[in-house]
């Protein structure tokens, strides 16, 4: 019987500042039992909750893929009590990841179809999961065309910038990075994510939306989104709500009947239009 | 299984051969309210009463319960890593419990064990460890409405052995394999015991004149009943203090807080209510349920069209009128419900 509580003990591995404004740091962690690398099976989209005994716990997508090895990476934001702790913390210290929790991207439904990714800020950790998996050699022949919108606010908010480079030069990717306003020396796009979707006019026939950023990225997608004739059941978004377990007991991360943490974070435009929107 | 008989004078020797193996818990009276206390023979039983104040959820998911353990210390090789809390070492006998509090273990059971791979451990421990014998419901309550929930004054669901009270004696019924390891001293009840056992079920269901009707919640999709006017007016008088939560036996939300004190640190859960706007609130500063309208209407929800739908038709609740009688502003369950229904 496994306690669904209990953290798995992990060893950060790795510590990057990943913005200018040092809001955002990047960890990567190694498990120190191998068996639980082992037991800890996910895919993108999923998240875990990162446990800093003292502190509590902190529900943050998963931005590794599982393409990339056994060590899982985080992006976090310092905002509460435990991500503050966090953003403390060295190479070297012992802490707990609980997970994965709950359901990927549906990748499986995902598979011949043209995938648009638009993301918004760090919304795009789990994102960069999704892409890292479908560039992987093994998946990439599964789906169509796959086109990449990311803007943050300025070049220096943008996260995996080594990434960013790798698929902006890849020929089997469209990559469209963007920031708020003109900078010099910036020679990608310029203008809100809504707005570059809007010029790239991503086609819905045969496929699917990946939409991950912040209420007011997604207030103005959606429209744009509309206008080319995407209809709800081919846009997947990812909700976020205040959690404690994780697994659809605690009862305060639900959307309607559903739990964010155990029925989603992943749901459809079609399945959120039917339910209130405590989100 | 048979139906069995026990006197009364002869409990004593029944609570106590129970009491030597284990932990034996019955609602005794302490001036004016019942609680749940600790027994090792039958002088403190009682069989008047309607129910006790408090549900006996706590036996199972504590207001206060320790999840984990961890050695507050990253210079300690084993610091820093958390280790579940041993398991209950003693079975546990509810005696007298009513048969509504049992069934809203089984409703409790749908979501602390949905996943069977990883049930809430603490949860089920306990559940696996306990013995329940109900006491049937001989003059409800004028809040009581289970009949109109699932439940009822004799409901035998969750139960390992169902006693009515028959005057001088308990007619005993086995439910379960457990109940009838229990009962396999006692003797088989004669005809007219089981006939008055069954008149006294009739009488009780009689006697429960309160109902819910939820024939159009159910029916009603999920936005359209989220959106009921009457929402509007339901929460005006309700001050948020969560009383009905703590009191109710199947509201289940809970908070997990680390507690440290030197080189000692603890994970626990404490009860949680979804009144309070910090039980939802985002550390952005945004709250998906940042008004006390959103709030109250969530508790009703939850019970009466959320549960239903994740849980197979299972309802949030068991009709014992705990939360009607408790609510410092007179809200009504009853009446909320048949609201939410028109």
């Amino acid at each position: 019987m496994n306690n669904p509580y209990l953290p798995y003990p992990v060893r950060i591995q790795r510590v990057e500042i990943a913005t200018e404004d040092k809001s955002l740091r990047t960890f990567d962690f190694e498990f120190i039992h191998p068996e639980h690398a082992e037991a800890f099976t996910y895919l993108p989209g999923q998240f875990a909750e990162l446990s800093v005994p003292g502190y509590g716990e902190a529900p943050i997508g998963i931005a590794s893929s599982p393409t990339e090895g056994s060590h899982l990476t985080f992006t976090v934001s310092k905002a509460g009590v435990v991500t503050s702790k966090l953003h403390s913390m060295e190479e070297g210290e012992i802490m707990g990841v609980r997970g994965p929790l709950g359901h990927p991207y549906p990748l499986g439904e995902m598979e011949g179809k043209n995938i648009v990714i638009l993301a918004g800020g760090y919304a795009v950790t789990t994102l960069r999961s999704t892409m890292v998996w479908l560039l992987h050699p093994d998946n990439r022949d599964k789906y169509g065309e796959i086109t990449f919108v990311y803007g943050a606010r300025t070049p220096g908010m943008l996260l995996y910038k080594d990434l960013l480079e790798e698929w902006d030069a890849r020929s089997d990717v469209n990559t469209y990075i963007t920031i708020d306003n003109e900078v010099e020396g910036w020679d990608k796009y310029v203008g809100f994510v809504p707005q570059i979707a809007d010029q790239v006019s991503p086609k819905p026939d045969n496929a699917v939306a990946l939409v991950c950023g912040p209420p007011v990225m997604i207030k103005f997608t959606q429209p744009v989104l509309d206008k080319m004739g995407w209809t709800g059941d081919q846009i997947i978004m990812s909700l976020e709500n205040r959690m404690k377990c994780g697994v659809g007991i605690c009862g305060r991360c639900n959307v309607g009947p559903y739990y964010v943490c155990k029925d989603g974070p992943v749901f459809t435009k079609a399945q959120l239009d039917e339910l209130p929107k405590e989100y | 299984m048979h139906d069995k008989i026990i006197a009364k004078k002869d409990l004593d020797s029944f609570v106590r051969s129970l009491a030597q193996s284990r932990d034996v818990f019955a609602p005794v009276r302490d001036k004016a309210s019942m609680g749940w206390a600790q027994i090792d023979s039958a002088d403190n039983l009682e069989f008047d009463f309607l129910n006790t104040d408090f549900s006996p959820k706590a036996f199972f998911f504590p207001q206060n319960e320790r999840l984990m353990h961890f050695t507050n210390s990253s210079r300690d090789e084993d610091g820093m890593i958390m280790e579940e809390e041993p398991p209950r070492d003693r079975e546990q006998v509810l005696l007298n419990i009513r048969p509504c509090d049992a069934k809203a273990f089984c409703v409790l059971d749908l979501v602390f064990c949905q996943d069977e791979n990883a049930p809430d451990v603490y949860w089920k421990d306990k559940r696996d460890k306990t013995v329940l014998i109900g006491l049937a419901c001989k003059a409800p309550c004028p809040t009581c409405f289970c009949t109109s929930v699932n439940c009822g004054p004799h409901h035998e669901e969750g139960l390992d052995m169902l006693l009515v009270d028959l005057g001088e004696d308990l007619l005993a019924r086995p439910l379960t394999d457990k109940g009838q390891e229990l009962a396999a001293d006692l003797q088989d009840a004669p005809q007219e015991a089981v006939d008055q056992a069954a008149g006294q079920k009739k009488a009780s269901e009689e006697a429960i004149t309160s109902t819910v009707d939820m024939s159009k919640i159910n029916e009603r999709p999920v936005l359209e009943e989220y959106e009921h006017p009457y929402f509007d007016r339901v929460f005006e008088a309700c001050i948020n203090c969560g009383t009905c939560t703590f009191y109710c036996p199947t509201c289940h939300c809970f908070d997990i807080q680390d507690e440290t004190q030197d080189e000692f640190g603890h994970r626990v859960r404490n009860w949680d209510t979804c009144m309070s706007w910090l039980f939802t609130h985002h550390t952005s500063g945004h709250n998906p349920r940042g008004t006390k309208k959103d709030r109250v209407r969530q508790r009703f929800m939850h019970k009466f069209k959320y549960m239903p739908i994740k849980l197979g038709g299972a309802i949030g609740c068991v009709g014992c009128g705990r939360c009607t009688r408790k609510c410092p502003v007179n809200i009504d369950v009853r009446t909320v419900v048949n609201s939410m229904n028109e």
